[in-house]
């Protein structure tokens, strides 16, 4: 199979439009990459050019040891999901997950049987002979996928495939998809603004933000490690708790505590940044407690979403998870700060610190 | 829901006994609007099918008898006016001129819905502003064009005319269609491995055909029933076109008005569009993008 690689890619729409900026990225077999980030940071624009629907203003998409860069996108062995879908409104089911192997002139027994075998995995069989204007939204989905994966592309391409689909289906089509694309060797790049899914189905993670590559990892490193102010911030929900704080001497003060920095740390001011997860209520041992008034408790089921005022500093919200049959009292609530749990960013660079 | 008692009445019942004003009233004004349209059309098929006698007869004659129809006026119009040889010439000019528009047009629209031209807005307006053209206007300039060209009696003088009067209509419908058309379906396309040639004849096009349809019917609707460019750059009597030859009805004398033969000639003239459009009425309607994408 092949490798797909991103070299020094730029895009630019005009001078200040610039979507993708120098980027570079590897995608090796059997990994499956997932760009993320908010809308507008260039994700889409990056799907297309590896598609070759649009054309770099710079650098080179590789496949394998291929250029394709100049190559349009049908002769790049590439296979794409649109978030559409883009099924053919007038042409079968079957006609629709053929069309991409007829134009490359396979025999047609080859057809018949390579579409047999996917419509087989994906459950298509009684739908092959209806039109795409008589399935449900799930369904369509599913045609869109057979159509990609009946193509044994040296790529995968997704462009949001879920996005359209309801909350329950999403889920479902979720754990199919992370299961269909187990068995594919190709390289995939996985395009979407959801970190669940991010998270859920990939080898590898790329956070992207305005064009600019943030973070490239594992989804549990990229949680564990955020490399810098955005990830942190972007992944990860409830969305972490992030301070700007000055420091004084080794310490810095959160409202009326203290807290020690991390050894070594050079930086004039710094960011405290700590999941809501992560923060507990104390036990024995814990050296660094804060405390404040809950002001708002959400429930989502397991556990309550408690944000909190810090004592000293009504300015800074702290938001907490807790499991949702401890006791507690909103006056006064007690948190701890697990050390290790603790992430710390420079001030003015945004960049995680150690 | 489920404590309501079974045994209350539903209040249909109660309505069922009076009178029902707003059906009666609805399938009158219905028919009054049928009656009140095709009241000329269906005063033409009657007259084309009754005898001279019971046409001039007073009082009207509106149930002839068997002995008051005929079919000599149809008859008539084959055998001594040589209608088909005009139908023929309506036939071929509306058809050749709605092809070629249909086919110039269509790129057209294209280009201007999908690709990144500069100047389009000003490319659109000049489009619009032809459109608004009496084309009375262009008349007398034409006739000095057909004259240098030679073109008198030659179906080009009437066929490139109307192709150039119908196709900014064409250009502005057919793009309209086009920028609804989802964009993703041609990307899909490219990447399935369709040339442009390829994507645009089995992807876009089959998608357009209701479009297609629906402009090419009002275009072939103004080729076969245009009147003045047809009188005027065709006087060999071969060439004429059907609203040409029906309004050239003569009688045997100054005097005789032939109405039979002007119906049958109406009737003659209008049947194939309305056909036309009867055939096509379903493709017009039917929505073919409709499940292509997101529903």
């Amino acid at each position: 199979m092949a490798k797909l690689e991103l070299q020094n890619l730029t895009k630019a729409y005009s001078r200040d439009i610039v979507p993708v900026k120098k980027l570079n990225l590897a995608v090796e077999d059997n990994e499956f990459l997932t760009l993320v980030g908010p809308s507008g940071c260039g994700k889409s624009t990056i799907l297309r050019l590896i598609a070759g629907l649009d054309q770099p203003t710079e650098g080179r998409v590789m496949i394998g040891d291929r250029d394709v860069s100049p190559l349009p996108p049908g002769d790049r062995n590439i296979a794409m999901v649109f978030q559409s879908y883009a099924l053919y409104p007038h042409m079968t089911v079957r006609d629709n997950v053929a069309s991409g192997l007829k134009m490359r002139h396979l025999p047609a027994g080859d057809i018949q049987k390579r579409v047999q075998e996917v419509s087989g995995v994906l459950g298509l069989d009684p739908l092959l002979d209806r039109k795409p204007a008589k399935l449900s939204g799930g369904q369509r989905q599913r045609v869109a996928l057979a159509r990609a994966l009946v193509r044994n592309p040296d790529v995968f391409l997704l462009d949001e495939p879920l996005s359209n689909l309801d909350a329950l289906l999403r889920e479902q089509v979720r754990a199919d998809l992370k299961q269909i694309f187990e068995d594919q060797k190709s390289p995939i790049v996985y395009v979407t603004h959801d970190q669940t899914e991010a998270m859920t189905l990939s080898t590898k993670v790329a956070v992207l933000s305005e064009g600019h590559l943030q973070q490239l990892g594992h989804p549990h490193d990229i949680y564990k490690t955020p490399a810098n102010r955005f990830v942190a911030s972007f992944i990860g929900s409830p969305q972490m708790n992030l301070f700007p704080l000055s420091r004084s001497g080794n310490d810095v003060a959160l409202g009326d505590f203290r807290l020690p920095l991390p050894g070594g740390v050079q930086a004039a001011s710094v960011i405290l940044g700590i999941r809501p997860e992560h923060l507990r209520l104390p036990q024995e041992g814990d050296a660094h407690i804060v405390s404040g008034n809950v002001f708002l408790v959400e429930n989502l089921g397991m556990h309550d979403l408690v944000s909190l005022k810090v004592q000293g500093d009504p300015s800074l919200t702290l938001r907490a998870l807790i499991s949702a049959d401890a006791s507690w009292s909103k006056e006064n609530l007690k948190l701890a700060l697990p050390p290790e749990s603790i992430h710390w960013f420079d001030g003015e660079t945004e960049q995680r610190l150690k | 829901m489920t404590t309501v008692p079974q045994t209350t009445s539903p209040p249909a019942q109660t309505g069922d006994r009076s009178f029902p004003w707003m059906r009666v009233l609805l399938w009158l004004a219905i028919a009054f609007t049928v009656i009140f349209s095709l009241a000329p059309v269906l005063w033409q098929v009657l007259t084309s099918f009754k005898t001279n006698a019971a046409i001039t007869q007073t009082p009207v004659v509106y149930l002839p008898g068997l002995d008051q129809l005929t079919f000599s006026h149809y008859l008539d119009l084959f055998r001594l006016n040589q209608f088909h040889i005009y139908m023929f010439n309506s036939a071929l000019v509306a058809i050749v001129s709605t092809v070629l528009c249909l086919a110039l047009g269509s790129p057209a629209a294209y280009a201007l819905a999908r690709l990144r031209i500069p100047g389009e807005q000003i490319l659109l307006a000049i489009v619009l502003v032809v459109t608004l053209f009496p084309y009375i206007l262009l008349f007398l300039g034409l006739l000095e064009v057909v004259r240098a060209f030679g073109l008198a009696n030659n179906y080009l003088a009437l066929i490139i005319p109307y192709t150039a009067i119908n196709l900014p209509l064409t250009i502005l419908v057919m793009r309209s269609f086009f920028q609804q058309l989802p964009r993703d379906l041609e990307d899909s396309a490219r990447v399935d491995g369709y040339n442009t040639v390829q994507m645009l004849w089995r992807i876009v096009l089959p998608m357009t055909l209701p479009a297609l349809v629906t402009t090419g019917i009002l275009a072939f609707i103004f080729a076969w029933n245009e009147y003045l460019f047809a009188l005027t750059f065709m006087s060999r009597e071969g060439m004429k076109t059907i609203p040409v030859a029906a309004a050239q009805l003569g009688g045997t004398t100054l005097f005789d008005v032939p109405y039979g033969p002007l119906a049958a000639a109406t009737v003659v003239g209008t049947l194939p569009l309305v056909l036309l459009v009867l055939f096509f009425q379903r493709r017009i309607v039917q929505g073919l993008t409709s499940g292509s994408v997101k529903g």
